[in-house]
């Protein structure tokens, strides 16, 4: 074995590996706190505050993860009628109704088991958040926060730090962390520990900084990984294990892999003919058939919004000042969840600018039933993407979680037939130029 | 400030004529009282539902007007938008992208994932200015009144701009008083359906209070005190029907021909319609900073909805409070179709409703529903089987 190939060996698909391992971890752990009676710390995925929570000792449950899962391993569609039995309309997030499922099932998922909520917290980048919290409110009589934050009023109207209407918004965010320490206090039992606080925001800091180069060196041609299916991997690190030494670990090697794959052009594809974008959530029920759908023809998923909001924004790399780390906190949480609400309202311009970064050949819109927050406006979106440039579009419905919209034939169709006018665009395009 | 009268046509007029042009103004989707507003030269805010503090705009001489959909296809909106989505969201749209009704400053609020997602749709089809307005959503945070205050500001700045003038804090105590004066009359409206709702039918109470949002609180001020009189005179004499709550009108708004048939067999005897016309439930105090007492209100005064999480404020237990308020028997409680904040609500009131053993009719509806036949059926014989329980 030469020592390129020995390299190879030990750092190519070390990032997916490691990923997993990390979840399988995380999820044992779940199970060990659900079987030792303990309670969780029940956040989502936009503004988790898992630096915070880890200062208190929290095992952290993130329902969105946990019901995406059940698509993903095929049985949803149990934890779906069940939840719709008990008065769930077939019309509201799959993922709110797994998750009554999973609760009316004392945790039981494919993965493990989940500790019962010893409180939730939430933001309000997604209204269902709110509405979820209410039902383990009314399930388990448990406390609720909704950590409010406040997002861009308009399209490109973004306040900056000293900016009197970023200011009132950051006092805002700052007073309710303020507010919501003594109760962590008690629930635990654990004192607030500031210089706790410190190193785990420390540990976010370095995640987000190399999250954010990892998502940089996909600009690279081949693409090292493909941002649908790889990427989902990393996102569930990226949350899980928000603020540990082990997830800033996971991503300065990852960067180190991404970095050694671009360097040695190595791409996730050995043909990568289409370099694709994807705006939406994937189709978890056929997650694996749903990317091959794409790479079967050459196409690579170079990054993605998805990969933005669903990270919490920490795509934005941003560094929360570590002297105040309450005060680094609050700015840290206003500036990343509001962007990960920009990447669902106000994309047009940030996917311009992906466009040409990412030196992409198409956009892929993946509005889905279940998620209104990222769905609504993704029609008007891809209008407006349209209008602004000759930039190929795929537009194309279906659902996270529910089978019983998603249409794989269908879905197939309408993917082949774009490639072929990837292909033929390309030839007009060569034609021209010769 | 621009003083067009936008609906004369009630004046003078009997009470059975004016319900009936209030009846023709709320069904009416080209808004004729807006564009008379707008051809005497006036500005007008279109904001979305549920609450807006309209008295900032009206402050500035702008005519705050509730855009909440209309009975029409969305023709062109449907092509701005995904597949599943409530009715309302898109016929918002349409009515301006048709030229049905114009306006010079769009806000909305997140109230629900759909209607967050309308400044981005909204600003990429217009020039004028779209945006959301952050009502705070942790209601319980010790500084959410600052806050509120804080973007009150905000919002009165961006308004100063449209209207081209600025506005004084004894321009936003005169509108909370207009305010103030409106909402003790629609209080004395519900009073009238809750202590004798044969006095006038639910479709009339509502258009009555209804277009409201669609004329110069001035005028629906004036509108009012000569309407509340007539109607308490009304020989109409009660007969056996049930006492219900309906609930699951806060944003999409039933046909009248739904609160018709609705009340062919019961009495509306309180509602959350247009709930936010009367979200704010006493006077706001004119003393003091206008915009910090606005918002304190909102916070601190307030009914509930599905929109809004406020631990004080358990919507179940709100909901029973206003059936044993108003002494309802039982309660009708809709969604609207794709509303996903009402579907989620609806499983939690059922079960409230039955832990207290009270009778509900659970229904979806859509603004642009035509069909009534089955709904009526249905409802009767809910109705009869209470009768003769």
């Amino acid at each position: 074995m030469s020592a390129e190939t020995r390299a190879d060996a030990a750092v190519v698909g070390r990032g997916n590996k490691e990923g997993a391992r990390l979840f399988r971890e995380w999820f044992d752990e779940l199970t060990r706190a659900a079987e030792a009676g303990r309670g969780g710390a029940y956040v989502f995925v936009m503004g988790s505050l898992g630096e915070l929570l880890r200062t208190f000792d929290f095992p952290l449950v993130f329902p969105e993860i946990n019901s995406l899962q059940t698509a993903v391993r095929r049985v949803a569609h149990e934890y779906l009628n069940e939840a719709e039995d008990f008065g769930y309309s077939p019309d509201i997030c799959g993922y709110v109704k797994a998750d009554v499922a999973t609760q009316m099932r004392s945790g039981a998922l494919p993965m493990g088991r989940i500790p019962k909520p010893a409180l939730a917290v939430f933001t309000n980048a997604c209204n269902t958040y709110i509405k979820w919290g209410e039902i383990w409110e009314r399930m388990y009589d448990i406390p609720t926060f909704t950590l409010d934050v406040p997002g861009s009023r308009a399209a490109g109207a973004h306040a900056a730090p000293g900016d009197a209407d970023f200011e009132n918004d950051r006092r805002y965010v700052a007073a309710q962390i303020r507010e919501l320490i003594p109760h962590l206090e008690r629930i635990s039992g654990v004192r607030f520990d500031i210089d706790r606080l410190r190193e785990h925001i420390a540990h976010a800091n370095s995640m987000n900084r190399d999250w954010k180069r990892v998502l940089d060196l996909n600009r690279s041609r081949p693409a090292p990984f493909n941002a649908l299916s790889d990427g989902t991997i990393f996102l569930g690190v990226a949350n899980a294990q928000r603020g540990s030494a082990a997830g800033a670990k996971y991503f300065a090697e990852l960067v180190e892999e991404m970095a050694y794959k671009s360097d040695q052009g190595i791409g996730t594809l050995t043909d990568e003919r289409y370099r694709l974008l994807f705006v939406g959530v994937p189709c978890y029920p056929i997650f694996r058939r749903f990317t091959e759908m794409f790479t079967e023809l050459g196409g690579t998923f170079v990054n993605s919004t998805y990969l933005w909001f669903a990270s919490g924004g920490s795509n934005t790399g941003f560094q929360c000042r570590l002297d105040d780390p309450l005060e680094g906190l609050a700015e840290g949480l206003l500036v990343s969840v509001r962007d990960a609400m920009d990447s669902m309202f106000f994309q047009t311009q940030p996917l311009l600018d992906m466009y040409r970064d990412y030196a992409a050949d198409g956009v892929i819109y993946h509005p889905i039933k279940s998620c209104r927050t990222v769905s609504t406006g993704l029609a008007d979106s891809r209008r407006a993407l349209m209008k602004a440039g000759d930039i190929p579009s795929l537009f194309i419905e279906s659902d996270m979680m529910d089978r019983r919209v998603v249409s794989e034939a269908q879905l197939k169709n309408r993917i082949d037939a774009f490639f072929e006018g990837l292909a033929t665009r390309r030839s007009h395009s060569i034609i021209a130029e010769s | 400030m621009t003083q067009a009268r936008t609906f004369p046509e009630w004046e003078g007029k009997p009470i059975d004529e004016i319900l009936y042009r209030c009846r023709e103004l709320v069904e009416d989707p080209s808004f004729p009282t807006v564009s008379r507003w707008r051809e005497a030269g006036g500005k007008v805010l279109g904001h979305f539902q549920v609450y807006f503090p309209e008295e900032i705009a009206h402050a500035a001489g702008l005519l705050p007007f509730k855009l909440r959909g209309a009975p029409i296809e969305p023709t062109q909106a449907d092509s701005r938008f995904g597949s599943y989505l409530c009715s309302i969201v898109k016929t918002t749209l349409e009515v301006v992208l048709n030229g049905s009704t114009r306006v010079d400053m769009f806000v909305t609020h997140p109230i629900c994932d759909a209607a967050r997602n309308m400044a981005g749709v909204w600003g990429r089809n217009f020039e004028f200015p779209c945006e959301i307005l952050y009502l705070p959503q942790n209601a319980n945070s010790t500084h959410a009144p600052e806050y509120l205050r804080g973007e009150y500001e905000r919002l009165q700045r961006r308004i100063e701009g449209v209207a081209g003038r600025a506005v004084t804090p004894a321009d936003l105590r005169r509108s909370l008083d207009v305010y103030n004066q409106n909402r003790a009359l629609i209080r004395k409206l519900y009073d009238i359906k809750r202590e004798a709702p044969w006095q006038i039918p639910a479709e009339d109470a509502y258009a009555l209070m209804a277009v409201g949002a669609l004329i110069p609180r001035e005028e629906h001020n004036e509108l009012l005190r000569a309407a509340l009189p007539l109607i308490a005179q009304s020989p109409a004499r009660a007969q056996d029907r049930i006492r219900i709550v309906f609930e699951g009108g806060f944003c999409e708004q039933p046909p009248l021909d739904l609160i018709r048939t609705i009340g062919h067999s019961c009495y509306v005897v309180d509602d959350d319609f247009m709930i936010g016309l009367r979200w704010i439930l006493e006077d706001v105090l004119l003393d003091g900073d206008p915009l910090a007492r606005l918002a304190q209100a909102y916070l601190e005064r307030s009914t509930y909805s599905p929109v809004q999480h406020d631990l004080r404020k358990p919507k179940e237990k709100m909901l029973l409070e206003r059936i044993e308020r108003s002494r309802a028997r039982a309660a009708i409680v809709t969604a609207a179709k794709m509303c996903e904040p009402g579907l989620e609500e609806q499983v939690a009131y059922t079960h409230a409703l039955d832990r207290a053993n009270i009778p509900y009719f659970v229904s979806e509806f859509e603004e642009n529903m035509t069909s009534y036949d089955h709904l009526g059926i249905q409802l009767e014989t809910f109705v009869e089987n209470l009768m003769f329980d």
